[in-house]
């Protein structure tokens, strides 16, 4: 290490007290900030839980849709039209509701139930047991087992429940990439099935899956579709509407871009604070140096050394409480919904970058405007 | 006569504007020589402190000039007089401004680490510089264990420890008791001031006066005539 930021270092780790404020003040801002913003991306990955699950390309829709959960009825013919469209592959119903089932011991569940196209099962899971096959038997369900199996009491295959007085039978169990956000189970069937034992408005069909001939005819199906009255978005486009929603039409995103505003807020105060306490308490010190002989850039480079090796370590430290804190919740709650991204860790040191240098500042300033003469003046 | 040292020419200081306006230091010529310790004296407000600042490249005179070892010192860029400062001149300073998060070795090594010498290197150097001001036993204590006497010789070696061929000692005795402030002042003349060095001190303190080669007066930014003495 060069000798200048050596001499920097140790002025700043041996001064323990203001070193630890300072570090408490940017672990704690980084730690709120991952903490909510990683919550916030792991109840909008949650929310897109099944646009993930079922995996289609391009997803046909009601407009005023905005989430999995909000689903709009279209008719039979739209299925049938965007069958017939220039550049389709091959499209498919999709069923998604929700429902009561009945336990064996009395108890009503909510459920989430998918209702996969008859034929093809396009969008089926991937089976942990039983044959995807049996899922045409009589009364048959596959169950997912998630966090929220065990609302189901666990149910081994042949478990029988009712869904709206009909009777049902665990077939196999799934498994998924992502759990629901709604903390529900979810069950899987036919199509023809889930309307049928599932109260339905006239028009049932909750999506269109679509397969196109080519990725490049995705918007060629978008805009036939429009012209149908109809909302053509691929999978990733259906992502970010549910994500749009979540962050600004519900007081979600709101809230939590208050926090981690709030978090940063706190952080800069007290690293700030303390910051500028510590160049204070050695300004006399760096006049010194200066009347020594250090130049200006050096004992620059002193405080953004300082500021910056702070602020890597404070983030540090902040990353890996939230990482035990979110592991720590997975131990009583498995699907926690939390998901630490490179883009909220990024963003996180993006702020904590800011604090650095906005401490710093104040401290550069400080030390840059001190005279030598002072120095001797006492 | 030695070789000149400082030399300054019609320097004056004035801080403030208009009325306010504040003449510290009135056209004042001064010479220093190799050899020699030079105090200057005065009560306080004199433009003692302005003066030193002067000659030792930190304030910049607003008329005349000052030379030092042959250069014309503010004629000189920043970055430069920084350069020549931290080579050519060695600090003493009146609150000693040691670093009391870093060991008394650190304090001392620090116009080593400002030149870019190897860290081990400056200790090494530094701890050789606290052995000859018999303070080798505190190498590794901070500042703040040590007796103002001896904080005093830290700050002595550190000045001492690039080879300045100039000492600048500001009020050297001013925190210190007659006894040691003595003995700092009889280890600098025996030990650091040779044929090749010049000292200037600004002081307070008529006790330490036996040490002086000359004593220079200054009262309302003038420097009078002094009291002139040999080694």
């Amino acid at each position: 290490m060069n000798g200048i930021l050596k001499l920097a270092f140790k002025l700043l780790i041996n001064d323990r007290a203001k070193f630890t404020g300072l570090l408490v003040g940017i672990t704690f801002a980084a730690f709120l900030m991952v903490m909510m913003t990683s919550m916030f991306a792991g109840v909008l990955h949650r929310s897109s839980s099944t646009v993930i699950n079922i995996g289609a390309p391009i997803w046909v829709m009601d407009p005023a849709v905005n989430t999995v959960a909000n689903t709009i009825g279209m008719p039979d013919y739209v299925l049938d039209a965007v069958r017939s469209m220039q550049g389709v592959k091959y499209a498919v119903p999709l069923f998604s509701g929700g429902a009561l089932v009945k336990l064996t011991d009395g108890t009503f569940q909510p459920v989430s139930v998918i209702g996969l196209d008859d034929t093809s099962l396009y969008g089926r899971p991937q089976m942990e047991s039983g044959q995807i096959e049996d899922i045409y038997a009589e009364n048959s369900f596959m169950v997912v087992h998630d966090s929220e199996f065990a609302k189901l009491k666990n149910p081994p295959i042949g478990t029988e429940f009712e869904l709206n007085d009909h009777r049902g039978v665990v077939v196999g169990i799934a498994k998924v990439t992502t759990s629901g956000l709604f903390g529900v189970p979810t069950l899987y069937t036919t199509y023809e099935r889930a309307i049928q034992y599932i109260p339905s408005p006239r028009y049932t069909i909750s999506y269109v899956l679509v397969v196109p001939k080519s990725l490049a005819d995705a918007e060629r199906i978008h805009s036939q579709v429009a012209q149908l009255g109809y909302l053509a978005l691929t999978r990733e486009q259906f992502i970010q509407r549910i994500s749009n929603f979540y962050t600004f039409q519900t007081a979600l995103g709101l809230n939590i871009m208050l926090m981690t505003a709030i978090s940063f807020i706190v952080g800069l105060s007290i690293s700030g604070q303390t910051f500028y306490t510590f160049i204070l308490e050695n300004l006399e010190k760096f006049g010194a140096l200066k009347a020594i002989g250090a130049k200006s850039y050096e004992l620059v480079s002193m405080i953004l050394f300082q500021a910056g090796f702070t602020a890597l370590i404070g983030y540090g430290l902040g990353i890996g409480l939230c990482t035990t804190v979110v592991a720590l919740a997975r131990l009583r709650i498995p699907d926690y919904a939390s998901m630490i991204t490179f883009t909220n860790l990024g963003l996180a040191l993006g702020m904590v970058i800011i604090i650095a240098a906005i401490s710093s500042y104040i401290g550069v300033r400080k030390v840059l405007r001190i005279e030598p003469f002072e120095i001797f003046r006492g | 006569m030695s070789e000149i040292a400082i030399q300054a020419k019609g320097v004056s200081k004035w801080f403030g504007d208009g009325e306010a306006r504040t003449l510290a230091v009135k056209q004042v010529d001064f010479e220093a020589f190799f050899g020699e310790i030079v105090y200057i004296v005065g009560p306080s407000g004199s433009g003692k402190t302005t003066l030193l600042s002067m000659l030792s490249g930190i304030l910049k005179p607003n008329e005349g000039s000052v030379t030092m070892l042959g250069n014309d010192l503010w004629a000189l860029s920043n970055d430069e007089l920084a350069d020549f400062r931290l080579k050519k001149i060695g600090f003493v300073f009146q609150d000693y401004h040691l670093f009391s998060r870093l060991t008394t070795a650190e304090n001392v090594a620090i116009p080593l680490i400002l030149q870019r010498k190897p860290w081990s290197e400056a200790i090494n150097e530094a701890r050789k510089y606290l052995d000859i001001v018999g303070l080798k036993s505190r190498a590794d204590l901070p500042p703040v264990k040590l007796s103002g006497g001896e904080q005093q010789r830290v700050a002595i070696a550190r000045a001492m420890i690039s080879h300045p061929d100039i000492l600048i000692m500001d009020e050297p005795t001013a925190s210190l008791d007659g006894d040691t402030g003595r003995s700092v002042l009889s280890f600098v003349k025996t030990n650091v001031l040779d044929e090749k060095r010049c000292i200037i001190v600004v002081t307070h303190d008529v006790r330490i006066n036996e040490f002086a080669t000359r004593i220079l007066t200054m009262e309302d930014g003038r420097l009078t005539a002094g009291e002139g003495k040999t080694i």
